[in-house]
């Protein structure tokens, strides 16, 4: 019986405990939402239903799914998983993950009306007023938020092309995982 | 040479060496192809630019290509001929894939360009002398193509004390330096000669390996009194790689990530030498080089000196290759080379050898087993890494764990796959791993730089909103002292009120015509978002809250057609206006519908919207009409003058085909909308055909 | 047409896993004749029941984890693992015991760690200890040499017909660690069959499996490190504590490296790649601390004989060694040694 006391007793110390250390040492302002704004791709897409990566971040910070970034994909949903030391969960995006695109406007077709200038949120696309617009494709994120305003539809997102500078290897089979023609080779 | 020492470096391997196969018979002329394809990028850094244009001839040595940038080298026509495509062709690369390249249609005649040869080097200066070495196109002849011409000017720290020439060729099979340096020896000698005059070093120091005691031996004679130290290396695999050749004859080690510079030495390639020599001495630049051609599929395993561009298909022919027997290609040694998918790509500055073994020369690897840490690749390690870490690291993504166990310091020289008993493909690993952590670092760079775009522009768009806001107060003040200035003044009778009446009238009406329009705006606003809300969860309070707005939208829009109606007529001058006031309306109509559509507003709603996205449409046909301005999109795709009914044509199938294309896009869209927006399009195609028949 | 897409390097030197595993049976051959020759057939029937065993309990499991069964069994490293586990085993140890051996050592010395490679324990090593510390009685039956027949074996292993009291005698370690009055020499003098230096019979086995081993460091199989680490500081432990022939002497260093299973651990056990150290610096530490304690446990500890307690040990500390053991990289001024976690 005075064990069961002592125990009470001693859970109630540390709860009181513990809920004071949380008012009293309360960290002013948030400085996770920055590291979770670095891991995010920075496209500014919107694809979250946010409004930009920072505001994504905040609100993964208070506590939204990681699972929202389709141009991030796997890799983002890993690191933040990583971060935050949750479980990585599947995207949820209807599409899947994005490769990486590049927007391009058909020059010939475009009425220089400025609407994707203004869209653009990194400032990737130059143009003025009744002149032809262009992507710098170098700036580009690929986000295709200049898609949607353009009232001739004339950008498109193309997917970035490999190159031979950015050919990679794939990472081989874990061993014991044999594909069909090892398999003859092995019997 | 009694003072030599020599070091050594840690691991190693000594597999079979297969050289005798080409080493036997001295170097021939490979026969001169037709078409030689010579890719831009055939050295590390930027690729050159063509500075010929198809069809124009060209003759040998003549320049085809410009340097682009530092790390660059330009390309020269390795044969006389005609330029007869400038675009993708195939390269010699793991993936296969096309790069830019020109190619050359050989006239047969091998017509050289005026050459400047010069004799006297020593009369130039230093810098005229690299800028001779970097027109004539030269970078690293033994197998990383580093612009030669850089690598002699980079000297980021002090002098350089050692020279270092490379004539160790490590490799199993390859023979090319070997056949370079016996036959060779004089130019070589020339070669090394004018690389110590413009480096000026304490010490030159030439590495070969003693399995090739002819070539040492040629090399001696050519060398006679000259004070350059040929040291004879143990044959132990990869004593030719930069670093463990400079830890060899030195006992130094590069730092890590650092060059061979940064120590004060420098390595050049025999081969390198020898293109040094004929690009001073005769003005020669590099067209050609020599290259091993072995494996049992050959007939006549050899030495070729063969143009660059030239088709490796062809190269091996001449060699009497058996494709039946050809198990795989490879373009370098069996230690390092990359394999080929197709016999078409070209040889370039960096293919030292083309190895076509057969299947039981170098047969497939087995499927690997797990990896039991037997450490055997450790031991072999040059680099003194620890490779079934590395390998266990990479299988789980591990990048910082690849990172701490120096995975970029890794040559990819095979020594570990080599020995494996377990047959990991360990080098795969390596490459993979190194090109992930590469790519992610760019993503991770390019993620940061846009988030720095971002966070500009946001604070751009911030300073902008806030000085348009300073300057509306700023109006409204000074709309205000006016106003206090105007009632002042009406106390007093003045003479000019009633001149002042009438533009104070218009613009009252204009003001409250701004007033209105804000107001219907509003109101708009306001009925949108309670559609949208009534889309989301219909209640009866919604519904009647949105037909009140409804009504309050209309009577505020007809409030403001009353004011405008009452304005004075639009000044002609703004014809323009009207037509970008339609172009935007249209714009604005088409959003509407196409967000509803969206939304998956109800069949009614969606031809009212629809309807009005017509109206739009015409009204801007008809501002496109009343502006004598041409349409801006046709006048781009179409340069010849448009008569008016052929632009509305073209107009309204331009309109057509946006309008197909984003409900074809949309996967939403349904059927009938797809439907009459294809007969839409038919039709504005038959009318401009018919216009056009006419 | 499309050639295939290799990656470098393209030859291949000629050591393969299974050649390892073979030459390693190979070398098991002259202790298992030095066995059989002392103890009779248990051994020999031992190990062939334990290798079928260990190959059905291998495919059972490959089975159950959807691998490649063909393939894995054919790595032969589960059949290393049921030989080395017979030889250490006592001959004539009832048919069950040296199941349970097996299972344990495939089942829980090595698939559920993820097979092949990544077991941190030596699997025979644990499968002996558990049979060691669950069936103590018939652990301590070494029979007496030349004192059991085949057919008596077999039923003895069968558990058809115990053998005649007697068979079985204690061995020179088990003496020498019961020993509390004899000083070593009245020791020896009493059991004449202990023969002159680890004991009559052990001696000859550890002699036959140093060959074995000597043989194997020939071929390369695996580098002098670990032995020599384990045998030096077994020797220089036993020198070290040796007080003469008292009654409370822990034996001489020659009686220390010939009795037991100190060669079958010095050069089948402690060379195991997967669950001792990597580097050749980390496989010295891992094989003189496996020599300290076989010594410490044998002289001071509860257990006659120690090679599998040791090595298990060990085997726990490999991580470590290794943590500290990572060779300087070429063009690094220092080793960077510990894992760098996080920032």
């Amino acid at each position: 019986m005075t064990a069961v006391l002592v125990l009470l007793l001693l859970c109630l110390v540390c709860g009181a405990l513990l809920g004071y250390a949380a008012v009293r040492f309360r960290v002013e302002g948030n400085p996770i939402a920055e590291q979770i704004n670095a891991r995010l791709p920075q496209t500014q897409c919107g694809q979250c239903g946010y409004p930009g990566c920072r505001p994504y971040a905040e609100a993964i910070a208070a506590g939204d799914k990681i699972n929202k970034c389709p141009p991030g994909g796997a890799a983002t949903i890993q690191a933040l998983a990583e971060l935050l030391d949750l479980e990585p969960e599947p995207l949820d995006a209807a599409e899947g993950e994005k490769p990486p695109m590049v927007a391009r406007i058909r020059e010939a077709e475009c009425i220089g009306c400025t609407k994707c200038l203004q869209a653009c949120p990194v400032d990737a696309i130059v143009g003025a007023a009744k002149q032809m617009h262009t992507v710098i494709a170098a700036e580009c994120t690929g986000c295709d938020l200049c898609v949607e305003p353009c009232p001739v539809d004339c950008i498109d997102m193309i997917p970035l092309a490999g190159s031979l500078q950015h050919w990679k290897w794939d990472l081989p089979l874990p061993p014991g995982r044999l594909i069909a023609s090892d398999r003859e080779r092995a019997a | 040479m009694s003072d030599v020492k020599l070091w050594d470096f840690h691991g190693g391997i000594h597999p079979p060496e297969h050289k005798a196969l080409s080493n036997r018979t001295p170097i021939q002329p490979a026969p001169l192809p037709a078409r030689l394809i010579l890719p831009l990028g055939q050295h590390i850094g930027a690729p050159a630019q063509p500075i010929v244009a198809v069809g124009e001839r060209v003759l040998k040595g003549q320049t085809i290509a410009a340097a682009s940038g530092r790390v660059s080298v330009p390309l020269h026509a390795p044969t006389s001929g005609t330029v007869s495509f400038i675009g993708p062709q195939p390269y010699p690369h793991v993936s296969g894939m096309l790069a830019p390249a020109i190619v050359i249609d050989s006239d047969g005649l091998d017509a050289w360009a005026p050459l400047a040869p010069c004799a006297d080097y020593r009369g130039l200066a230093p810098e005229v002398l690299l800028e001779k070495i970097r027109q004539a196109g030269i970078s690293g002849l033994g197998g990383a193509g580093f612009p030669t011409a850089v690598k002699l000017a980079a000297r980021p720290q002090g002098k350089i004390h050692t020279l270092i020439i490379n004539g160790a060729e490590c490799e199993p099979y390859i023979t090319a330096d070997d056949r370079l340096m016996r036959e060779r020896a004089a130019e070589l000698v020339a070669g090394i000669e004018i690389l110590a005059w413009l480096i000026q070093p304490e010490q030159v120091l030439i590495g070969i390996e003693d399995n090739k005691p002819e070539a040492i031996a040629a090399l001696q004679a050519a060398l006679g009194e000259r004070p350059f130290g040929l040291r004879v290396l143990p044959t132990k695999y990869p004593s030719g790689g930069e670093k463990q050749l400079v830890e060899l004859l030195t006992g130094q080690q590069v730092p890590s990530g650092g060059l061979p510079t940064d120590v004060g030495m420098l390595c050049q390639n025999v081969g390198t030498c020898v293109a040094i020599h004929d690009a001073v001495l005769q003005g020669r630049p590099l067209v050609s080089r020599i290259v091993t051609l072995t494996g049992e599929a050959l007939a006549r395993p050899m030495n070729v000196e063969a143009l660059l561009g030239t088709p490796i298909g062809e190269l091996l022919a001449f060699a009497g290759l058996d494709e039946a027997r050809m198990d795989r290609l490879i373009m370098g040694g069996p230690m390092m080379g990359f394999t080929l998918p197709s016999l078409e790509a070209p040889l370039i500055k960096t293919g030292n050898c083309l190895l076509a073994p057969t299947r039981s020369e170098l047969p497939p690897p087995p499927p690997p087993l797990p990896c039991i840490r037997c450490g055997a690749c450790a031991d072999a390690c040059p680099a003194s890494l620890l490779p079934q870490q590395l390998h266990f690291f990479a299988l789980g993504q591990e990048h910082e764990q690849l990172r701490a166990h120096n995975l970029f310091d890794c040559i990819e020289c095979g020594a570990c796959a080599y020995v494996c008993p377990s047959s990991l493909p360990l080098v795969q690993y390596y490459r993979a791993a190194k090109a992930e952590i590469r790519e992610l670092e760019q993503k991770q760079h390019k993620a940061e730089h846009s988030r720095r775009r971002f966070e500009l522009r946001q604070e751009r768009l911030r300073k902008a909103e806030e000085q348009k806001e300073a300057e509306r107060q700023a109006r409204a003040e000074q709309a205000a002292r006016a106003k206090a200035l105007q009632t002042e003044s009406a106390a007093l009778p003045d003479r000019t009120a009633p001149l002042a009446a009438q533009p104070s009238l218009a613009a009252g009406l204009l003001e409250q015509q701004k007033k209105l329009r804000i107001e219907a705006s509003m109101a708009q606003i306001a009925l949108k978002k309670a559609e949208k809300q009534l889309a989301a969860h219909a209640t009866p309070e919604l519904e009647a809250q949105v037909a009140e707005l409804r009504a309050a939208v209309e009577a505020a829009k007809k409030a403001l057609e009353a004011v405008t109606a009452a304005a004075p007529p639009a000044v002609p001058a703004s014809n323009d206006a009207a037509l970008k006031k339609a172009k935007i309306e249209l714009a604005i109509k088409r959003t509407e519908l196409k967000k509803a559509e969206k939304a998956g507003a109800d069949d009614a709603e969606l031809t009212c919207l629809r309807e009005a996205l017509a109206s739009a449409e015409r009204a801007l046909h008809a501002a496109e009409e009343a502006s004598d301005k041409p349409a801006p999109q046709l006048i781009r795709t179409d340069k010849r003058p448009v008569d008016e009914k052929l632009r509305t044509l073209k107009t309204e199938l331009a309109f057509a085909r946006a309008d197909l294309r984003k409900l074809e896009r949309d996967e939403a869209a349904d059927p009938p909308a797809l439907e009459s927006a294809r007969t839409r399009l038919a039709e504005a195609e038959r009318k401009l055909a018919e216009h056009q028949s006419e | 047409m499309a050639l295939p897409r290799i990656t470098s390097p393209h030859a291949t030197g000629s050591t393969r896993t299974r050649q390892v595993m073979q030459l390693v049976l190979v070398a098991t051959l002259p202790g298992l004749l030095a066995l059989t020759w002392l103890y009779g057939f248990g051994t020999l029937l031992n190990l062939l029941w334990m290798s079928a065993a260990a190959l059905g309990f291998e495919a059972a499991v490959l089975q159950l984890r959807q691998r490649p069964v063909g393939f894995f069994l054919g790595d032969g490293s589960a059949l290393v693992t049921a030989v080395l586990l017979a030889l250490a085993l006592p001959p004539y140890a009832p048919w069950w015991l040296t199941l349970t051996a097996c299972g344990f050592a495939i089942l829980f010395g090595k698939h559920v760690y993820g097979g092949l490679g990544q077991n941190p324990f030596n699997p025979a090593m644990v499968g002996y200890v558990v049979v060691l510390i669950s069936f103590p009685l018939e652990m301590t039956a070494w029979p007496a040499p030349h004192a059991v027949g085949l057919v008596e074996g077999l039923q003895q292993i069968l558990g058809i017909a115990a053998l005649p009291d007697g068979w079985s005698q204690a061995t020179a370690l088990d003496v020498r660690k019961a020993n509390r009055s004899l000083t070593m020499d009245e020791l020896w003098a009493q059991n004449p069959a202990f023969g002159y230096l680890g004991g009559r019979g052990s001696e000859w086995v550890n002699l036959a499996f140093l060959a074995g081993g000597l043989f194997m460091l020939r071929r390369r199989l695996f580098g002098w490190h670990a032995p020599a680490g384990m045998l030096g500081a077994l020797f220089l432990m036993s020198l070290l504590f040796w007080n003469g022939s008292d009654s409370d002497s822990n034996g001489s260093p020659l009686f220390h490296l010939l009795s037991g299973a100190t060669m079958l651990g010095a050069f089948f056990i402690v060379t195991d790649p997967v669950s001792g150290a990597t580097s050749n610096q980390g496989r010295l530490i891992f094989g003189i601390g496996v020599g300290i304690l076989v010594y410490v446990i044998r002289a001071w500890g509860g257990y006659p004989d120690a090679v599998a307690f040791a090595v298990l040990l060990m085997n726990l500390a490999a991580p470590t060694i290794d943590y500290f053991s990572r060779p300087r990289t070429y063009g690094h001024r220092k080793a960077e040694r510990g894992f760098k976690v996080g920032d």
